[in-house]
């Protein structure tokens, strides 16, 4: 299945007032831009934010020659040994250190080499990161702590190099959660998230690091934070998704007009906290909504946003909210095309909540 | 290759071999995690008091993984019969040893618990050394063995190998401290052998390893339902159901 630009369509964000969670918006439209991939947006966002902040560090696991995505090409020689560096194999280690960077009032920008060894790490991302602000009294924090890492299935990963880990941060108040669907999302999204003042997460669609092309202005921007995006605009159902799954769903989308379905499509862009008037707005005028994707469906942050709308809209619903998802499996080998949630499982769904 | 016949029947893949009835607990994906597994299996083998030891086997890199350290402590605390092996190749896939460890001696970093160098390119050397851990190990609990040797190729498929090394150094290691070339050398010395002799053996080796790829390629993929099998105990637990399985019930025994 080949894929090409996702769409960087801005539809107006006139949909609401004000957004509380958002963070500010930098001019993305002026200057040049420059079609190149995601590990090339997401590189110049970190030449950006180590250029513009001098107490920005880029570090993790052979991250020094470029990383194993490039994602880290040309720091260490630009910025120089001291910003840029290996640490040694310890994801807890990693954090832990990041955390006592950030203490400091750095910019703490931490590579994981895959999420599906973000969690050795995990006991400093929930009990020490997201809590530290809230138990000091705001007298400490980490907000300049970001972790970034790679995540989803690539097609041969297997259990350890293809998981979606999304959901398990998604239940701690106290870090920032976010997941960019292409090279123009990414490079802004990546620099407003370094630049928020509270400890963020930055999951990357490893599948799309060299398949996503699109054109990245060359300048500093930012993308607002917590403010989800509609992709595409219809009247017949919402779905909602984020990442390298909206390509999926794009498709579904666009086989799902043949048979004169009109489906709006939701980028979340960021899960915790997440932008919940957009998506209700949303399901308000279409009244049926369906939410995929790739981590396992049970407890997946899917389940969240459903719980959510069917709070706030559950009279209005026409149908119940639907969710494709991947099954309640450890990430399969050879069964991966079975296990994800394929084009055909979104559309066999759409039309399922359609016809309800 | 994730066929049926496969040691873990197709559902492991490259890095997740097994085999039970030779005691091989099996590769691990997230490299360190196998080294408290390691002190566990002892655990159970000196409870069962059955003479028998554990090799957890890590390598340079996971070597700086805390849980490393912490089933250390374990094992010296309880004398269990562990043996843990550190395969130094000096390279944690790009990063180099003195990149990563304040210390690259780690066969001393157990500091309560004794170590031994072991020249990892010596087969003579590598099983001298295991005996004597095994010794070690049931009579007085946890040794670490650090093997000197050296990776060839790139670490995984995505992983060239001379982004961070010079192709120089690595034919110098395959010309001078190849473990293969050493004891042929040493057979062809000691007129164990001819060299024709070891040539056919080498034809018949090949022709072994090319045999079990064949078969390999022509056994089965596993079948779909094989997606849902084994991620519980069967019959205790959870199935799935439904046309694509999505939905998911618990069945009680």
């Amino acid at each position: 299945m080949a894929l090409r630009n996702i769409m960087g369509k801005r539809v107006g964000i006139g949909l609401m007032g004000s957004r509380a969670l958002s963070t500010a918006t930098c001019d993305v439209e002026s200057g040049s831009a420059k079609s190149i991939n995601l590990y090339s947006a997401i590189n110049q966002a970190l030449h950006v934010a180590l250029e513009t902040d001098p107490r920005a560090f880029v570090f993790g696991e052979d991250v020094s020659f470029g990383g194993v995505f490039r994602c880290t090409t040309g720091l260490a020689d630009r910025f120089g040994k001291a910003r840029v560096f290996n640490t040694p194999l310890c994801e807890q280690g990693i954090v832990g250190f990041g955390i006592g960077l950030a203490a400091m009032g750095n910019r703490a920008i931490a590579e994981i080499q895959f999420a599906d060894y973000i969690y050795p790490a995990f006991d400093q991302i929930v009990n020490e990161a997201a809590k530290f602000r809230y138990r000091s009294g705001n007298q400490f924090n980490c907000g300049g702590l970001t972790i970034r890492a790679p995540y989803g299935a690539v097609g041969h990963g297997g259990h350890y190099h293809s998981q979606s880990p999304e959901a398990f941060f998604c239940h701690v108040p106290g870090i920032k959660v976010v997941i960019p669907r292409s090279p123009r999302q990414a490079k802004g999204l990546l620099l407003s998230c370094i630049r928020d003042p509270n400890p963020v997460v930055f999951f990357e669609p490893k599948w799309l690091y060299r398949l996503a092309v699109e054109e990245v202005p060359e300048h500093d921007y930012m993308l607002p934070l917590s403010e989800a995006e509609v992709i595409r605009q219809g009247s017949d159902i919402t779905l909602v998704g984020w990442g390298a799954q909206l390509s999926i769903m794009e498709q579904a989308c666009i086989e799902a007009e043949k048979d004169g379905i009109s489906c709006e499509l939701i980028d979340l862009k960021t899960l915790i906290p997440w932008d919940k008037e957009t998506v209700e707005a949303s399901v308000r005028k279409t009244g049926r909504v369906l939410i995929s994707h790739e981590a396992p469906v049970t407890g997946g942050f899917g389940a969240e946003i459903s719980a959510s709308i069917v709070e706030c809209c559950f009279l209005r619903l026409e149908a119940p909210v639907a969710r494709v998802c991947g099954l309640d499996t450890p990430f399969p080998l050879v069964f991966e095309p079975f296990y994800m949630p394929t084009k055909n499982k979104i559309l066999d769904a759409i039309k399922a909540t359609v016809n309800y | 290759m994730g066929r049926q016949a496969g040691c873990s029947k197709g559902k492991g893949g490259s890095m997740h071999f097994y085999k039970k009835d030779s005691n091989f607990y099996g590769g691990h994906g997230i490299v360190g995690a196998q080294v408290p597994l390691g002190c566990g299996l002892a655990f159970a083998q000196k409870y069962s008091k059955d003479e028998t030891v554990t090799f957890a086997l890590y390598g340079d890199g996971a070597a700086n993984q805390g849980q490393l350290f912490e089933a250390l402590n374990i094992s010296a605390l309880w004398d269990l019969p562990a043996i843990l092996v550190c395969e130094n190749n000096h390279y944690g896939m790009g990063t180099a040893e003195w990149r990563a460890a304040k210390s690259p001696a780690y066969y001393k970093r157990g500091d309560y618990v004794p170590g031994l160098k072991v020249d990892g390119m010596d087969a003579f050397a590598v099983k001298q050394a295991c005996k004597f851990a095994k010794e070690h190990a049931m009579k007085n609990g946890p040794i670490i063995l650090e093997m000197d040797t050296y990776r060839y190729h790139g670490h995984s498929m995505s992983d060239p190998g001379s982004t961070y090394r010079t192709r120089d150094e690595i034919s110098g290691v395959r010309q001078e401290r190849d473990p293969i070339e050493r004891v042929r050398k040493l057979i062809l010395s000691h007129d164990l052998a001819t060299e024709k002799e070891l040539k056919d053996i080498e034809k018949e080796v090949r022709k072994e390893v090319d045999d079990a790829i064949a078969q390999a390629k022509e056994s089965p993929m596993p079948e779909p339902s094989e997606l849902f099998t084994n991620v519980y105990a069967k019959g205790l637990g959870v199935e799935s159901f439904g046309a694509d399985r999505k939905e998911v019930r618990a069945t009680l025994p």
